[in-house]
């Protein structure tokens, strides 16, 4: 197992970029992609693992960046609500308004893309259970819920 | 071409799906300096000593601040609150001390080395612990605190504020009644959890001017009270604030802002960022008040209201804060939407000894609708009456009179419509207690809501108009954009006035205090209203303005030309005319002159004609608007262990327009979810020592996409005749007839009367065994 003592040079592949960054062994992966390479659309909203905000992709499965240290994304393939543009799920939350204030927005997106690219054709449960790791305070849910639907059908071509 | 009725997406939608949009913390600059806060352990407690010395010399740290060193007592109505703690903390989670540092890391460091000393007092734990004869004072020295006229503290005792309604004759009101009944309610104060928490930065310039970035919805506000609580001159201060990330009353009034403005004179006026982690966010900052009621309510036997009286004790927790207007809003629409000729209500803001309270969806009229709609299926009961057809019988019409007194106009919505739709939504004639063959058993519970802004009388909004070479519209308003769409209603709104496509029109997202007209604050769901009467009296004056121009263009007088779809023209011969483009920056003639110059539209708005209430008998006009409505759920219990499953929540509102039709219905089902979430799981669990036990996401459960109901939402359009287009507001009351639909749903389901929430299974299981 890599051992990490003091600051440290990273080499992390974000977005399909490396991107170089001097980071503490006990720094989240959240605050390095936010404070250190300026990729701020991950938010922190409880920084505990519980509220979904901060979620950004590992190597394409759902993760909670604010509990996960930076070290251990290295080698890792990440990516950020920054690297998707025009994808099925973000065109349908416009399509649908499926948020309002928009900060939970971002960790919502990418949990739904990970879910749709992992399981195309989920169910009601899939569904609920992937996202019941996210919260949004303002909708009350179904505008999300259409949302995945809508991007379900444009992924699949109908 | 039509934009009021149109659901246009929202202007920002493009940059919140693509993580562009920036929320404060999402700004950063390499001259920047961190803040962190040391917070009390104690929830009553004597301050022995603090020690800073070991965290002064640790590296990094610019400045440690303790109360000692902030010599002030700040609240909106009422002086009560030092900024850190001055010999004493009131609540679990209370500022101690500060920590100014170059990075976040050392000042958490930092504070994680100061040492406090505490000697434990008695720990107040409810409002009624609070009113007993024998209770320790919170405040010993409430008789100092400077406060508002309109809040009546009485020293001497836990009592921040009391509000008296005095209609009719309650005495004869209950001599006339055949049927009373009489009962207590509860529910433990929680929070909003915005998903963003709150955030502040200030910094001191050169010549003294301080500039505040901040999480508010409440800008002006917060400039206002600067002044106010450090005699700072309002003009030296400029607050501004970005896109929010949910607020829902939290952060309204003065939040970090005077903290942080503190923190960044300790160290010379440099630039302080403070952000509340989550747990601060949770208890330190405040959260939604809570609630212990008494009712009476009587009736004839044929189920006429004749007769209430009613008992809040709101508890404020540590701190009067904004929880001292909501006690008196409450007051003022005590009755809910009924007619009730004979009226006497106490409304008490009493501290106690927990995380302190402020604005919250609803301000007051989620927990007295709570109440009031539980005590009307419990009165329906007693009657062997339909509780739909009791709140038919008695729903607030125009003619009636509130508890204040005052005429329910010919502005007031259709309530009777609203009871009825919502009726047929949630298919109430079908049944309101079915048993499935597996035992579960679905039930369906009512709730009416109505609900009017409690803001000064001098309440305003301000907009201005400028326009670009293409002959579009810029238009600067100072509502907070917090995520309810009302810079994208604003944009129609003006593209109505213009006859121009939405898109031609420019939101200015952003509110700064030093450029933006004033207004208010993004608070009483006004913001539709009086905003929206402020952007069309500016387009009148800029059209006044192009018109005046182009008549001298086109040798006509003024008031035959006519301005739509990008164009003025004469009225009577369409073809003679200009483009609103070639006027809007001064017309310039073929050989060069120009005349005119730049147009702009200038517009405002004051609440008219409000008065305060008689300190005696709460006789008054306190109100703006009432919005009116009825919601329902349906829910599914399991009667073995009592969990269950809501299907549905319904609501239907009138709203007097729609002018966004998605924008409205995301609105209401996102108030019927808080207020599902708020009711059936959410509240603050304390020990008795008076320590919050649930102060993260992970134990403070809100409700998550799998517990989502599907949402019946429909819409009333009684115009509402000084609203914008006859609309009246609808951000917040979408909360609040769902806590006494959902508390009276279950309490049917089970036959056991529900009057405390939250409503977990748990708690449900408990009232049925006690009850036998």
């Amino acid at each position: 197992m890599k051992s990490y003592k003091g600051y440290t040079q990273l080499v992390l592949r974000i977005n399909g970029q490396m991107r170089k960054a001097v980071v503490s062994p006990n720094d989240t992966l959240l605050y390095v992609l936010r404070e250190k390479l300026g990729l701020t659309g991950a938010k922190p909203g409880c920084e505990n693992g519980d509220c979904g905000a901060c979620t950004v992709l590992m190597d394409g499965k759902p993760v909670k960046s604010c509990i996960i240290l930076a070290v251990e994304a290295e080698g890792h393939e990440i990516t950020t609500i920054e690297g998707l543009k025009d994808t099925p799920i973000q065109r349908a939350f416009v399509e649908e308004s499926a948020f309002q204030c928009g900060y939970c927005t971002p960790g919502f997106i990418m949990n739904a893309h990970a879910m749709l690219n992992t399981v195309p054709d989920a169910d009601d449960h899939t569904i609920k259970e992937w996202l019941s790791s996210n919260i949004c305070r303002c909708t009350g849910y179904e505008e999300i819920k259409r949302a995945v639907a809508k991007a379900q059908k444009i992924a699949g071509g109908v | 071409m039509g934009s009021i009725g149109i659901s246009v997406v929202r202007r920002e939608a493009k940059d919140k799906v693509e993580g562009r949009l920036k929320y404060l913390n999402d700004y950063s600059s390499p001259d920047l300096l961190y803040g962190a806060i040391k917070t009390s352990t104690f929830a009553h407690a004597r301050i022995k000593s603090i020690d800073i010395s070991e965290a002064i010399k640790m590296p990094g740290v610019r400045a440690v601040l303790t109360g000692k060193d902030l010599p002030y007592r700040f609240g909106i109505y009422l002086g009560d609150k030092p900024p850190l703690a001055i010999d004493k903390v009131r609540y679990f989670g209370e500022p101690v001390a500060a920590v100014v540092a170059d990075s976040q890391r050392e000042a958490d460091d930092a504070v994680e080395a100061i040492k406090v000393e505490y000697e434990p007092l008695e720990v107040i734990n409810s409002p009624t612990e609070a009113l007993a004869e024998s209770a320790v004072l919170i405040h010993e020295e409430m008789d100092q605190y400077a406060h508002i006229d309109a809040i009546k503290p009485e020293p001497g005792t836990n009592i921040a504020n009391r509000t008296k309604i005095r209609k009719g004759d309650i005495k004869e009101g209950f001599e006339k009644s055949d049927v009373i009944i009489e009962e207590t309610f509860s529910f433990p104060p929680s929070d909003h959890v915005a998903m963003e928490t709150r955030a502040a930065v200030a910094e001191i310039l050169g010549d003294g001017r301080i500039v505040i970035h901040s999480t508010t919805q409440a800008p002006f506000v917060v400039k206002n009270l600067m002044g106010a609580y450090f005699g700072v001159d309002p003009g030296k201060v400029t607050v501004i604030s970005h896109a929010i990330g949910g607020g829902y009353g939290g952060k309204a009034g003065m939040q970090l802002e005077g903290l942080v403005y503190l923190l960044s004179k300790a160290v010379e006026g440099r630039k302080v960022k403070l952000v509340n982690t989550r747990d601060q966010d949770m208890i330190t900052s405040p959260g939604h008040i809570g609630l212990e009621a008494k009712i009476r309510l009587g009736a004839t036997k044929e189920g006429e209201l004749m007769a209430a009286e009613i008992l809040f004790m709101f508890d404020s927790g540590a701190y009067a804060d904004y929880a001292v207007n909501i006690s008196r809003a409450a007051a003022i629409g005590c009755t809910g939407p009924y007619r009730i000729p004979n009226v006497w209500c106490d409304s008490l803001c009493v501290y106690t000894n927990h995380p302190f309270a402020t604005a919250y969806r609803g301000f007051g009229h989620i927990e007295l609708a709570f109440v009031i709609e539980r005590a009307m299926d419990i009165l329906a009961d007693k009657l062997h009456m339909d509780p739909v057809e009791l709140r038919l019988k008695n729903a607030i019409a125009k003619g009636d009179t509130t508890p204040t007194q005052s005429v329910m106009d010919s502005n007031t919505g259709d309530l009777k419509a609203c009871i009825r739709r919502t009726a047929e939504m949630i298919g109430w004639n079908e049944g309101t207690r079915i048993i499935a063959e597996d035992g579960k058993i679905r039930a369906k519970g009512f709730g009416c809501l109505w609900k009017a802004p409690a803001m000064p009388t001098n309440t305003d909004a301000g907009a201005i108009i400028t326009f670009n070479e293409d002959g579009s519209i810029n238009v600067h308003c100072g509502v907070v954009e917090i995520g309810q769409g009302i810079k994208t209603a604003f944009a129609q709104i003006a593209a109505e006035k213009f006859g121009i496509d939405v898109d031609q029109v420019h939101v200015i997202m952003d509110v700064n205090t030093s450029t933006s007209p004033h207004d208010w604050a993004t608070a009483a769901s006004r913001g539709l209203m009086m905003g929206g009467r402020a952007i069309l009296s500016a387009c009148e004056d800029a059209i006044a303005q192009i018109k005046h121009t182009a008549a001298q263009v086109l040798k006509c007088p003024e008031e035959d030309l006519h301005v739509w779809g990008g164009r003025v023209f004469v009225k009577d011969e369409e073809h003679i005319g200009l483009p609103v483009k070639d006027v809007a920056l001064g017309y310039v003639y073929p050989d060069g002159n120009a005349i005119g110059g730049q147009v702009i539209g200038r517009g405002k708005y004051i609440s008219r004609r409000l008065t305060g209430i008689d300190p005696d008998t709460g006789k008054g006009n306190p109100a703006l608007e009432w919005t009116l409505g009825a919601e329902a759920v349906e829910v599914e219990v399991d009667p073995k262990d009592c969990s269950y499953r809501i299907l549905k929540a319904a609501c239907t509102m009138d709203v007097g327009k729609l002018i966004n039709p998605t924008m409205a219905r995301g609105q209401i089902m996102g108030g019927m979810a808080m207020a599902l979430s708020f009711s059936k799981q959410e509240g603050f669990e304390f020990n008795d020592r008076g320590q919050v036990l649930n102060r993260d996401l992970r134990s403070y459960k809100t409700l998550r996409i799998g517990d989502a109901p599907e949402y019946l939402v429909d819409f009333v359009e009684t115009p509402q005749g000084d609203g914008p287009y006859g609309a009246r507001g609808l951000g917040e009351q979408g909360v609040i007839g769902i806590p006494g639909a959902l508390a009276n749903a279950l309490s049917r389901a089970l036959g056991v009367p529900y009057n405390h929430l939250p409503l977990t299974p748990e708690s449900l299981w408990k009232k049925r065994r006690d009850n036998g």
